[in-house]
């Protein structure tokens, strides 16, 4: 793992890089693609739906970013509107009643910040989100896979278990937008990425993660095979644990606890 | 320009801020210049009427100005007021910022919280502060906010909350990110115990807040005019490349749009928040059996 955090968040932004329907067709067998959020429309920047993990079925989901030019435009680049968000909950809960696990892969630069955005409510919509997974009685497993953007990846990311593959990133804000706020010039946005700790490393080292996926001298059937393995495992201990909801709200309950001067 | 004067924190805390006491000048009774009708108001007519000019304009408020609005005289208790924050990521110029902010505000912290009764009832109140570091919220603010709601699940009290935030504090990086999620859990503890959490939003309320515990309400208020939204405005328009009406974001917009219940001003507030409490704490058993 090399390259400053800045180099890193170049990487975690390639086109070159695995998009999510590429990690759902690689890793997963019988996809069958769900649409729309019942409320307003479908999101093609989300995609989701059920699928085969090894034998066992799984609800999916994931922010597509898209290849080409024309893909990335369809798929606005990734950033979700509120019916993206909505659709992933309505999944989520669908996933709840029949007791399927839920894995996510998440890859945004944030919440889609348009005027139809704000109309439809971005704000309620990822709220929502994570009031509704603080207590999702199945196992959640999230990846963040490329740009793991504020609060529009952390609206897919209220997780059991959230891993980073080893080039991606995870920030409350563009190391951009964070230089031309604190230091009125974007072009810091090199220091500005050293300052947030958005490195799969950082994220590990403050507990917000619990694991890093290496991306380095894999083929690409063993990188798949990799995350098949890792998922298949994790979900195993996940499932059945009756704590599982009282864990994961303890696993974010701490979280930062130790930046506080004076515990409450 | 006696009206900036009169917004800034340093000044405000000089000259009696902390007490809620109007700005005194030497010379004759000073005036502020409201930024809707440009109208000069004299400050102590303003301080009578909750800081709300006579054409509707609200100003900002201090959080211990509005509790000592709400909260019934010598009811409110403070909670969690040593939890302030550290530097965990290391953040240049963050401990120095906080340094200057915690002298001027007055404030620990962005959050003042506590239990306090209103109208006799009792409830858990927090109140967010934009004088500090304009209501960002970090560990420490998610660490105060969580907390309450957890005491409130123990107490089996409401909560009233009032938010003012630029978002996430962005000096705590991914910890401030996660205050979201801490929150959230938090507050849906407390709704799953059939407990009443009311939000009132004020001026401005965006960003991380706007996208977890302001919109998490049983019931949603806003202040008249106050900014509510997830990106902030320049953000939008630097996305869609077009200039936005004065009216994107207001309350009123965010009302039309579904995603309130209802425009509370500041002098109605406290009668109208008894009312809600009164309505969650059970009927008159009295008034029932006459009918």
């Amino acid at each position: 793992m090399s390259g400053t955090p800045y180099d890193r968040v170049k990487l975690a932004r390639s086109s070159e890089r695995p998009t999510g329907l590429d990690y759902i067709q690689n890793i997963f067998r019988d996809f069958i693609e769900l649409h729309g959020d019942r409320r307003y429309g479908d999101d093609p920047a989300v995609v989701g739906g059920i699928a085969r993990l090894g034998g066992l079925p799984v609800t999916v989901v994931a922010i597509e970013k898209g290849h080409t030019a024309k893909e990335r435009a369809a798929r606005n680049f990734g950033a979700p509107h509120p019916e993206g968000y909505r659709k992933a909950l309505r999944l989520m809960k669908q996933a709840e009643k029949f007791g399927r696990p839920v894995i996510c892969f998440v890859d945004t630069s944030g919440a889609c910040c348009d005027v139809e955005a704000e109309e439809r409510g971005q704000g309620q919509a990822i709220a929502e989100n994570l009031l509704e997974l603080s207590t999702l009685c199945v196992p959640v497993i999230s990846i963040l896979v490329g740009e793991g953007g504020s609060g529009g990846a952390l609206a897919l990311a209220v997780a059991d278990r959230v891993w980073m593959l080893q080039n991606a990133v995870y920030s409350v804000i563009s190391p951009e937008g964070c230089a031309s706020i604190l230091w009125k010039d974007s072009s810091m946005a090199a220091a500005a990425a050293e300052s947030l700790k958005l490195t799969a490393e950082d994220a590990k080292r403050l507990g917000v993660i619990e694991g890093i996926i290496s991306e380095s001298s894999l083929g690409k059937k063993e990188f798949y095979d990799r995350i098949r393995t890792l998922l298949a495992k994790e979900l195993k201990r996940l499932s059945g644990d009756p704590e599982l909801v009282g864990r994961r709200y303890d696993r974010f309950r701490y979280i930062g606890v130790k930046a506080i001067k004076e515990k409450s | 320009m006696a009206w900036i004067n009169f917004l800034k924190p340093k000044n405000q805390l000089e000259e009696g801020g902390r007490t809620g006491m109007p700005v005194q000048e030497d010379a004759g009774e000073p005036e502020k210049k409201c930024p809707n009708c440009h109208k000069s108001v004299p400050i102590s007519r303003l301080w009578a009427g909750d800081l709300v000019c006579s054409c509707g304009y609200h100003f900002r408020m201090r959080a211990r100005q509005r509790i000592r609005m709400l909260a019934d005289k010598g009811s409110f208790q403070e909670l969690y007021g040593e939890v302030t924050a550290g530097n965990p990521l290391d953040f240049p110029g963050y401990e120095e910022k906080l340094e200057t902010v915690r002298a001027a505000s007055g404030e620990k912290e962005a959050v003042v919280c506590g239990v306090a009764k209103i109208q006799g009832q009792s409830l858990c109140l927090f109140v967010m502060d934009s004088h500090f570091m304009m209501g960002s919220m970090g560990s420490a603010v998610g660490e105060k906010i969580a907390s309450l709601f957890e005491y409130a699940v123990r107490r089996r009290l409401p909560v009233v909350g009032y938010t003012v935030s630029g978002g996430a504090r962005m000096q705590e990086g991914l910890l401030s990110l996660m205050q979201m999620a801490k929150i959230s859990a938090a507050v849906k503890r407390h709704s799953d115990a059939g407990l009443l959490y009311v939000a009132v939003l004020t001026d401005p309320t965006t960003g991380g807040v706007t996208a977890s515990f302001a919109m998490e309400a049983d019931i949603i208020l806003a202040e008249p005019g106050a900014l509510v939204g997830f990106a902030g405005k320049r953000v939008v328009e630097q996305t869609t490349k077009k200039s936005l009406p004065k009216e994107f974001q207001k309350a009123e917009f965010v009302l039309e749009h579904g995603f309130i219940d209802a425009i509370a001003a500041r002098p109605g507030q406290k009668k109208l928040l008894a009312e809600i409490l009164g309505m969650h704490n059970g009927g008159d058993t009295d008034e029932w059996n006459a009918i």
